[in-house]
């Protein structure tokens, strides 16, 4: 579905609040902010109560008859289960520090996309409930009654929220509205109030192992096809293994990466280089999904299918697992993947087998990053590049929310394409790396019916890339993002037409000196490398690129 | 609504203390009575608080990660505002305390001609910090009612305080800032719009509260100068649980001495408790190192999974089929 407003008409937002208190403010269903209710079979297929059809915009939304009790009671669980929460709930000073931090509010000046009010849509029910002020001075102390008109006015916010934690970096007291979301939505997955978006993707990922539902066989041929196209640009022969037991190296990445472009170009990257290296690696279709939209309803659910993952390395009897390039997934496996289903003491301390580098940040989960692999490699000379092959790009990097919030992996993709590209130019400060602005979509918003939230959303990042391509002609948008590769493309032709989005591992394959190979005239998009048919002409390339 | 009810209060509570000493003689309440009773009230609130809080675990490692992650021996890492040690926590935990590293951060957020632009806004910071400071400062100061005799290091701070001597007695600029920042922080509930869209009364009464504990004391001091030995004679018998009313310190003391009673008491129960909350916020007081050390859950429990044996038995034909090994022919 198309957004067809125009971007300035878009980028022409008012901040002023409305005349009415936000309690007396009730949230009006804008087409295109939300996304369509989850189908009964996905909330079935895991287990999730109250599958039934259902419409955000019904006036019933059909909830179990006890559903006060249920939310109470599971507000009540969570404050017991979760100090962030429990503290979140209590201290914030309403200093107001995050509110135009949040990209959903800059995009869209809706005040309840201040974190802040955002929170207190929650902290509201939670005076009424739980303190002895909000029950005896209720709206006097902040307090409300919780109605179904609140379920409503929750499922609408917490859904216009990617869990960036951005709010979190400003925040004098780190209160993240992320932790605030993530118990909001599992409360709403109670009552069976799942977006469709999400739902298919976890049940999908439940039981084919990747979130876009690709079974075994469509796995192995969709990187055969990748293989095929590797040989056409390099005449290498590329033949991965897959769920090969006794392998060094278990790699995981997110299925995204097999299915759509450019994230294939992405995976065709790394094709390449753990070809070149001649890595003992394998691939897994049971554990085929490294990101986690399980993660975007509840705790158990993502722990459910991130126990794919150790449990395959542990069947292969591989000695460590390499993870591709995806934001959430990173969180997850570097926040909270050993603490759900480790010990992985079946695995060994990971050690790069060309460089020899013990990974000892990731000594007890044995999961290392693409990049930080790909980075110590380069780092020991261990691979040769062509960086003229990049000299059509005029490239900026997008830190990803959650890999640079919720682990700070800013360095080594930067290392990656500082080595592999010649033109390289950095958005502001305030735009990146610990305060980078989402694409928009992130946890789960990346559906089709809700495009003008995602442009919203996307807006600061759009503007941001905006001012460098006016800058210094930037035309590629770089990142270690999976969701990113999937949902930049159209927020850059709306906001930033002209700029293409890819991978880091798309990049360095696309300059990788391979052993054997043929004369490149291709890229990775089997687009005409500019200026290679002639011979010998790199120099002049190098010149173009210097501009 | 929420402004005009907590100016409301205040104005009443100063009311209250006025008439219950000049009135109705009441200094024995307002003198000794309410100012234990907040102290126990202040303390046993303040502990239950946070052993409530630390009854709820953490069960997940979430440090918010603001500088570069520690990998590579030769990546230069940040080690304060993306701690991989308890070291850099301590760094960080102390930075964010006292210095509010966090708030220091701050920029302004616009649109304009259609563009979104980022602009340095550290007014904020400022007069946060400048409000704590002062307070603390103010805070320390008043312990030479408390000590007999004073400190050293006490008359040292208030000869700093004063250094400008301007007046007499000297004006002493901590209680001065501390007004001027709390009214620039009340400024900001009234002035930004956005602000003043999300406070509710239990912001503004704070405020009202200690602006009223500043001007009173200020006035003591400077104005409506109180008999000073009297005082102490009162305060050093609160300390030493000895506590006695002495005739002729002024109703004005006893509104001061209400009014901080009242902060005291309303301080668990509020906002105020991001004192002690600011320690325990588990995404500024864990280290980024839950990949090197496994952080375990206290409250895990098992969960139903699809193993790979379910995944077999489903797919087996195609997996053969498509020449991937598996477990069973």
């Amino acid at each position: 579905m198309e957004n067809e407003q125009k971007p300035e008409e878009l980028a022409n937002i008012d901040f002023n609040p409305p005349e009415t208190g936000w309690m007396d403010t009730p949230p009006e269903f804008k087409k295109g902010i939300f996304c369509y209710g989850s189908r009964p079979s996905y909330l079935e297929a895991v287990g999730f109560p109250n599958a039934r059809e259902w419409k955000p915009t019904d006036e019933d939304w059909k909830l179990p008859d006890n559903w006060k009790e249920i939310v109470l009671e599971g507000m009540k669980e969570r404050l017991e289960k979760y100090r962030s929460f429990k503290i979140f709930m209590d201290i914030c000073v309403r200093c107001g520090a995050c509110a135009d931090k949040c990209h959903f509010y800059i995009g869209s000046g809706d005040p309840k996309n201040m974190p802040v009010l955002r929170a207190e849509l929650i902290r509201s029910v939670y005076r009424r409930y739980f303190t002895t002020a909000g029950k005896m001075f209720g709206k006097l102390a902040g307090a409300r009654d919780l109605t179904e008109d609140v379920i409503k006015e929750w499922w609408y916010y917490f859904y216009q929220c990617t869990e960036c934690r951005r709010c979190s970096v400003f925040c004098p007291y780190g209160i993240d509205q992320a932790e605030i979301t993530m118990v909001g939505r599992e409360i709403l997955n109670l009552l069976g109030t799942q977006t469709d978006w999400i739902g298919g993707p976890v049940a999908n990922c439940y039981q084919k192992g990747n979130h876009l539902g690709l079974e075994p066989h469509a796995i192995t041929s969709n990187i055969e096809y990748l293989c095929d196209d590797i040989e056409e640009i390099t005449g290498i022969t590329v033949e991965p293994s897959f769920n090969r037991k006794g392998a060094e190296i278990l790699f995981v990445t997110p299925s995204g990466d097999l299915f759509g472009d450019p994230g294939t170009y992405t995976a065709m990257g790394y094709l390449m280089l753990l070809h070149e290296l001649g890595l003992d690696y394998t691939w897994s279709t049971y554990a085929s999904e490294g990101g986690n939209f399980g993660f975007f309803t509840s705790m158990d659910m993502a722990k459910r299918l991130n126990y794919k993952i150790y449990a395959e390395a542990k069947r292969l009897g591989v000695k460590w697992i390499l993870g591709g390039e995806c934001g959430h997934m990173w969180r997850v496996l570097n926040q909270y993947m050993d603490t759900w289903n480790g010990p992985a003491d079946f695995l060994e301390e990971p050690v790069s087998p060309i460089t020899g580098t013990k990974f000892e940040n990731a000594k007890s989960t044995k999961m290392v990053h693409i990049t930080e692999f790909t980075a110590d490699l380069i780092k020991h000379n261990k691979l040769q590049f062509d960086k003229s092959r990049n000299d059509h790009l005029n490239i900026t990097f997008h830190d990803s929310c959650n890999t640079a919030r919720g682990m700070g992996i800013f360095e080594e993709p930067r290392y990656i394409i500082r080595n592999t590209c010649n033109n390289f130019f950095e958005m502001s400060d305030d735009e990146t790396r610990e305060k980078t602005f989402c694409c928009g979509s992130g946890s789960g918003l990346n559906a089709g019916e809700n495009m003008e939230l995602r442009m919203r959303g996307g807006m600061p990042r759009g503007h941001a890339v905006k001012k460098v391509q006016e800058k210094y002609g930037v035309n590629m948008l770089a990142n270690i993002c999976a969701i990113d590769r999937a949902v930049l493309p159209p927020l850059m032709d709306y906001w930033a037409p002209g700029v293409d989005v890819c991978g880091t591992h798309e990049l360095l394959a696309n300059a990788l000196i391979m052993k054997g190979e043929i004369k490149r005239t291709q890229d990775l998009r089997l687009e005409d490398l500019p200026g290679v048919e002639d011979d010998d002409d790199d120099e002049e390339n190098n010149e173009e690129g210097e501009e | 609504m929420g402004m005009l009810f907590s100016l409301f209060m205040v104005a009443a509570l100063i009311v209250v203390a006025y008439a219950g000493v000049a009135v109705v003689n009441m200094q024995n309440l307002f003198g000794v009575v309410i100012p234990y009773a907040a102290i126990a009230i202040f303390l046993a609130g303040v502990i239950l608080k946070v052993l409530k809080w630390s009854r709820s675990p953490v069960p997940f490692h979430i440090p918010t990660t603001c500088g570069q992650q520690k990998s590579l021996p030769w990546i230069k890492h940040s080690s304060t505002d993306n701690p991989q040690t308890t070291g850099g926590v301590i760094m960080r935990m102390a930075l964010e305390i006292f210095l509010f590293r966090s708030l220091f951060r701050n920029i302004k957020s616009e649109v304009t001609d259609g563009r979104a632009t980022y602009g340095s806004d550290k007014l904020l910071w400022l007069g946060g910090l400048a409000f704590h400071l002062t307070f603390f400062t103010v805070l320390i100061r008043h312990l030479r009612f408390f000590a007999e005799p004073v400190p050293a290091m006490i008359n040292t701070i208030d000869a700093l305080d004063g250094f400008m001597q301007i007046g007499v007695p000297h004006l002493l600029m901590s209680g001065v800032i501390l007004v001027a920042a709390a009214a620039y922080l009340l400024w900001r509930r009234v002035g930004i719009s956005q602000v003043k869209y999300i406070s509710l009364a239990a912001d503004y009464f704070p405020l009202f509260l200690i602006i009223s504990i500043g001007l009173t004391g200020i006035i003591m001091r400077y104005f409506a100068k109180v008999d000073i030995v009297s005082v102490k004679k009162m305060t050093m018998g609160l300390v030493s649980l000895n506590p006695v009313v002495l005739s002729g310190v002024g109703s004005i003391f006893y509104i001061h001495m209400f009014l901080i009673s009242v902060l005291l008491i309303y301080f668990p129960f509020s906002k105020l408790m991001h004192m002690g909350g600011v320690f325990l916020s588990p995404t500024r007081n864990l280290s980024n190192n839950s990949r090197e050390k496994r952080h375990v859950n206290p409250w895990d429990y098992p969960v139903k999974v699809h193993t790979y044996e379910q995944y077999e038995d489903e797919f087996r034909e195609k997996m053969k089929e498509a020449g991937i090994p598996v477990e069973k022919e």
